[in-house]
C-alpha cells in the first residue's frame, strides 16, 4: 500500500474462502473519464433493470428534453427510464439485450442540444419516504453491474434492523476503471451521499471497502473515512486483498461484518445494504441537481480498442458508437463483452446500445480469449476450490446431466452466483457457469413438473 | 461494424493457464528425477519397461477411444502418466510381456470401461501392478541388486522391508534410493524432489503426502517403540514416496475437499502400516491406496462441505418436513 496511512483501517473481518487471481489488466486506471459528443441517436430500452420493464411514456413525433420520464412502470420493483439527449421521438421499437431479453426501446433522434427538461428540480427530501421517492425518480439502479433499482435495495422492510452500510469500491473485475475514477474524482459526492444515506435510513456503521491494488483511491478515501462529521458516526475505510470475487455482494458482507447471507436471502436479511460506489455517488449529485441518470461512466478496452479509455457516455448511446469515439478497432475483434471479462455477456453484434448497468464495454482480438475445447472432468478439484461459495460445480454439473433434483437441491446449486471462479480454474475448459445455469433450469423445471 | 462474426460464449471469458495436458506434462516432469535415478540404480533395461508401459498404454487407451467411438483422449498425456508410475511400480527384470499385460489392464480395464481419465474408481497403475503381483508373483518379487547391471551378472537381493536388521544398507543408501525394490520406488531423494516440484506448481496439494506419510510415521513410532532409526527405515522403504506423492495424490480416485484428503491420507497410512507390522506381505501401499480409493465416493460424501450460508443440517430438515 505505499505510502498510505493505514490508521483506523479494517481488515476483513472474514476472509473470503476461494477465488481466483485474476490478471487485474487496470489499464484505463490513469485515464480520467472522457465526455462522448452528443451522439445522433440513442435507444433506451424499457428493460434496464431487474424487476419489471417499463412502458413508454411517449410517442413516436414527441419532443423531449434531458431528463425527461420517457418509460415508467406501476410495479414496485422497476425504475423510470429518461431521455438521455434532446430531440425527437423516432421509434418505438424492440432491441434484443446482451441477455437475450428482447425488450421495447424509445429511439431518440437528437437535436445536438442536449438542453434539459424544465420539470428539473432538486428533490425535497423531508425523510424517508420522499428520500426513497426521490431515489426512484432519479432512475437509479446498481451501476456496478446488476442493475437492482437502488429504491428497492434501500427500502429496508419494517421487521429487518439494518446496521451496515457497505459501499463497494473493490471494482474486482479485471480491466474496469470507473468506480476507481469515481473514488477519484467525485470523493465529495461519496461522502456527502453516505452521511444522507446514514442519517435517513438510521443505519449505524459505514464501511467503505476497496481492494489493495487501488493505493491511490484509498488515500481518497481514507480522507473520507477520517472526515467523520460526529464523533459517533462510524464511517470506516476497509482494505480487502485484490482478489476475485472480493466485490460480490455476498463476499462483502462477510469481509466487512463476518456475517454469511443464507441461501435465497438478501444482505438485508442479514443487516446490510451493500451499494455500489458509482450508484453512491450517483445519489448526491441527483440531491443536489435532480438531474436523473442519463449518462454513465465506462471503461472502454480489451486488445481489440485502439485508443483505451474512460468515457462519460448517454445512456442508450449505440455500443459501436463509442468503439469508433475510442478509434475503432485496431485490430480484427473475436469477442465484444459488455461489463467484465469475469461475468459480463459477450454481444453479437456492436450494433446495441448502452444500458444503465453497463460498466465497460471490452472488445478482444480475434485469437484472444479463446473459447477453450471442452474436455473430460478429471475430477482435480479447482473448481470447488475456486468456489467462494462452497460448492461443488463439478458434482452439480453430474446431478444436472442426471437430473438429480434431491442431490442438486442438496448440493445448493441455487446458491451459485455464476461469478465464474470455477469455470476460470478448470483444466479441462467446462463452460461451469453455463452449467450451473443449466443445472439451475432443470431443478426449476423438474420441480415444475412434480408440483 | 467487423466484418466477422463474433465469438459469443457463456463467461467467464478469460481463463488461467493450467489445461489437463500440462498438468499431465508436469506430472511426467516430476518423474523425470525418479527415473534418471533409477537408470542409474537399476542400469538402461529400465528405460526398456517405461518404454514398453508407455507405449502399451498410449496404444490401447487410442484403440479402446476407437473402438467404443469416443473422441481420443492420448493427448492430455493421462497414458503416458499411468504407463510410467506403473513402470515404477514393476521390478527392472521384469518380462516385457508382464510388463505390457500389466498396462493394458491399467488403461482398457481399469481406465477405459468405466469411461476414460477422471471416471476410473481405482489408481489404474496400482490396479495394473496387483494384477501382476497375483499372477506373476515370482516376476514381481525378484529384486535385482542395485548396480548389477554394471557386473553383468543377475545378482538378486531382498527389499529391506523383508530384510534382516543385519542386512539393511545404511541410511543413506536407502536415501538415494540404493536398494532393491521396484524400479522407480527406491530412491527417495528423487521422488521427494518430484513431489515438491508438483506442489509448487500447485498440480497437487501437500495434504495427502503428508498426512499420509505423517501417519506412517507416528504408528511406526509407537510400533517401534521410539525407535527413530525404525521410523525412517520404514518411512524411506518400500514404495511409499512413490505411493504418497505420485499415486494416492491421483485426482480421480482422491477425494476433492480438503477435509477428504485428510481422512484420506491418514486412511493410506493406517492400511499401509496395519499390512506391513501384521500382514503377511511385506509391503502395503498399493493395497492401502487401492482400499481408499474404493472409500473415496462415501468420504466426500461425508465431507461435501455446505454452501455459503447453509444453516446447520438439522434446522434444514426441519424446515424441509413443516
Amino acid at each position: 500500500m505505499g505510502s498510505v496511512n493505514l490508521d483506523g483501517v479494517l481488515k476483513a473481518v472474514k476472509q473470503v474462502r476461494g477465488g481466483v487471481a485474476v490478471s487485474h489488466n487496470k489499464n484505463t486506471a490513469d485515464s480520467e473519464v472522457v465526455r462522448l459528443p452528443v451522439p445522433d441517436k440513442v435507444v433506451l430500452p424499457m428493460q434496464q433493470h431487474i424487476g419489471a420493464p417499463c412502458i413508454p411514456t411517449v410517442k413516436v413525433g414527441d419532443k423531449v428534453k434531458v431528463g425527461q420520464v420517457i418509460g415508467d412502470s406501476d410495479k414496485f420493483v422497476s425504475a423510470p427510464i429518461h431521455a438521455s439527449v434532446s430531440g425527437t421521438v423516432s421509434a418505438i421499437t424492440e432491441v434484443k439485450l446482451p441477455n437475450g431479453v428482447i425488450s421495447q426501446a424509445v429511439e431518440i433522434e437528437s437535436d445536438g442540444e442536449m438542453c434539459l427538461y424544465e420539470g428539473i428540480t432538486p428533490p425535497v427530501v423531508t425523510g424517508k419516504e420522499t428520500f426513497l421517492r426521490a431515489v426512484r425518480d432519479s432512475g437509479l439502479v446498481g451501476l456496478g453491474g446488476a442493475g437492482f433499482p437502488t429504491h428497492v435495495k434501500l427500502r429496508i422492510p419494517p421487521d429487518k434492523k439494518v446496521d451496515t452500510l457497505i459501499v463497494n469500491a473493490a471494482e474486482c473485475e479485471p480491466y474496469i476503471t470507473v468506480d476507481y475514477r469515481e473514488c477519484l474524482d467525485n470523493s465529495w459526492d461519496i461522502l456527502s451521499s453516505i452521511f444522507t444515506i446514514k442519517e435517513i435510513l438510521g443505519i449505524k456503521n459505514v464501511v467503505i471497502a476497496a481492494e489493495d491494488n487501488k493505493p491511490e483511491a484509498f488515500k481518497i478515501l481514507k480522507n473520507i473515512a477520517d472526515h467523520k462529521l460526529d464523533k459517533d458516526d462510524e464511517v470506516r475505510l476497509m482494505v480487502l486483498k485484490s482478489k476475485y470475487p472480493q466485490g460480490a455482494e455476498k463476499m462483502m458482507v462477510l469481509s466487512a461484518t463476518g456475517r454469511k447471507v443464507p441461501p435465497g436471502k438478501l444482505p438485508a436479511d442479514v443487516g446490510c445494504i451493500v451499494m455500489n460506489v458509482a450508484s453512491v455517488a450517483f445519489i448526491a449529485r441527483y440531491l443536489k441537481t435532480g438531474k436523473p441518470l442519463v449518462s454513465r461512466s465506462m471503461t472502454i478496452d480489451g486488445s481489440a480498442i485502439a485508443k483505451p479509455q474512460n468515457v462519460r457516455v448517454p445512456i442508450g448511446t449505440n455500443i459501436g458508437d463509442i468503439i469508433d469515439f475510442c478509434g475503432g478497432f485496431k485490430a480484427e475483434p473475436g469477442k465484444i463483452i459488455t461489463g467484465g471479462p469475469m461475468m459480463g455477456l459477450s454481444i453479437i453484434d456492436t450494433n446495441l446500445p448502452v444500458l444503465k448497468q453497463n460498466n465497460a464495454i471490452l472488445a478482444f482480438a480475434e485469437g484472444d480469449q479463446k473459447v477453450m475445447k471442452e474436455r473430460d472432468c478429471i475430477r482435480c478439484g479447482r473448481c470447488a476450490a475456486a468456489c467462494p461459495l462452497s460448492l461443488m460445480p463439478t458434482l452439480i454439473e453430474r446431478y444436472s446431466k442426471a437430473k438429480d433434483v434431491e442431490r442438486l437441491e442438496k448440493v445448493g446449486v441455487n446458491v451459485c452466483m455464476e461469478c465464474g471462479s470455477c469455470a476460470f480454474s478448470c483444466p479441462a475448459g467446462k463452460p461451469l457457469v453455463q452449467y450451473m445455469r443449466l443445472a439451475k433450469q432443470v431443478l426449476r423445471e423438474e420441480k415444475s413438473k412434480n408440483a | 461494424m467487423p466484418d466477422k462474426k463474433l465469438t459469443v460464449s457463456a463467461s467467464p471469458h478469460v481463463h488461467s493457464v493450467p489445461t489437463v495436458t500440462g498438468i499431465m506434462l508436469n506430472v511426467i516432469i516430476a518423474l523425470i528425477p525418479a527415473l534418471i535415478a533409477s537408470v542409474l540404480i537399476f542400469g538402461p533395461r529400465v528405460l526398456l519397461v517405461c518404454a514398453v508401459t508407455v507405449g502399451v498404454s498410449v496404444l490401447v487407451e487410442y484403440i479402446s477411444r476407437l473402438v467404443m467411438k469416443r473422441h481420443n483422449t492420448i493427448g492430455d498425456l493421462s497414458a503416458v502418466v499411468t504407463g510410467l508410475i506403473l513402470a515404477f511400480n514393476l521390478p527392472v527384470s521384469i518380462p516385457l510381456w508382464m510388463a505390457a499385460i500389466g498396462a493394458v489392464v491399467a488403461i482398457v480395464v481399469v481406465k477405459q470401461f468405466f469411461g476414460g481419465i477422471g471416471q476410473n474408481f481405482v489408481n489404474p497403475a496400482i490396479a495394473g501392478r496387483i494384477i501382476l503381483m497375483v499372477s506373476f508373483p515370482t516376476a514381481m518379487t525378484t529384486w535385482t541388486a542395485p548396480f548389477a547391471y554394471k557386473t553383468g551378472e543377475a545378482v538378486t537381493t531382498a527389499t529391506p522391508l523383508a530384510m534382516q536388521e543385519s542386512e539393511l544398507p545404511g541410511m543413506l543408501e536407502m536415501f538415494l534410493g540404493v536398494r532393491g525394490g521396484s524400479m522407480g520406488e527406491t530412491c527417495a531423494l528423487a521422488l521427494i524432489v518430484g513431489g515438491v516440484y508438483l506442489m509448487i506448481r500447485k498440480i497437487i496439494s501437500p495434504i495427502i503426502p503428508l498426512t499420509f506419510i505423517g501417519t506412517v510415521a507416528v504408528i511406526m513410532l509407537i510400533a517401534g517403540k521410539g525407535d527413530l532409526q525404525f521410523v525412517v527405515y520404514q518411512l524411506l522403504s518400500g514404495g511409499l514416496m512413490l505411493g504418497a506423492f505420485f499415486m494416492a495424490t491421483d485426482y480421480a480416485t482422491s477425494p476433492i475437499n480438503f477435509k477428504g484428503k485428510i481422512i484420506f491420507g491418514i486412511g493410506c497410512g493406517l492400511i499401509t502400516s496395519l499390512i506391513r507390522l501384521f500382514g503377511s506381505l511385506p509391503e502395503g501401499v498399493s493395497f492401502a491406496i487401492i482400499l481408499m480409493n474404493i472409500l473415496v465416493p462415501h468420504i466426500e460424501h461425508l465431507t461435501t462441505p455446505k454452501p455459503f450460508g447453509s444453516v446447520k443440517e438439522k434446522k434444514s430438515k426441519e424446515g424441509a418436513s413443516k
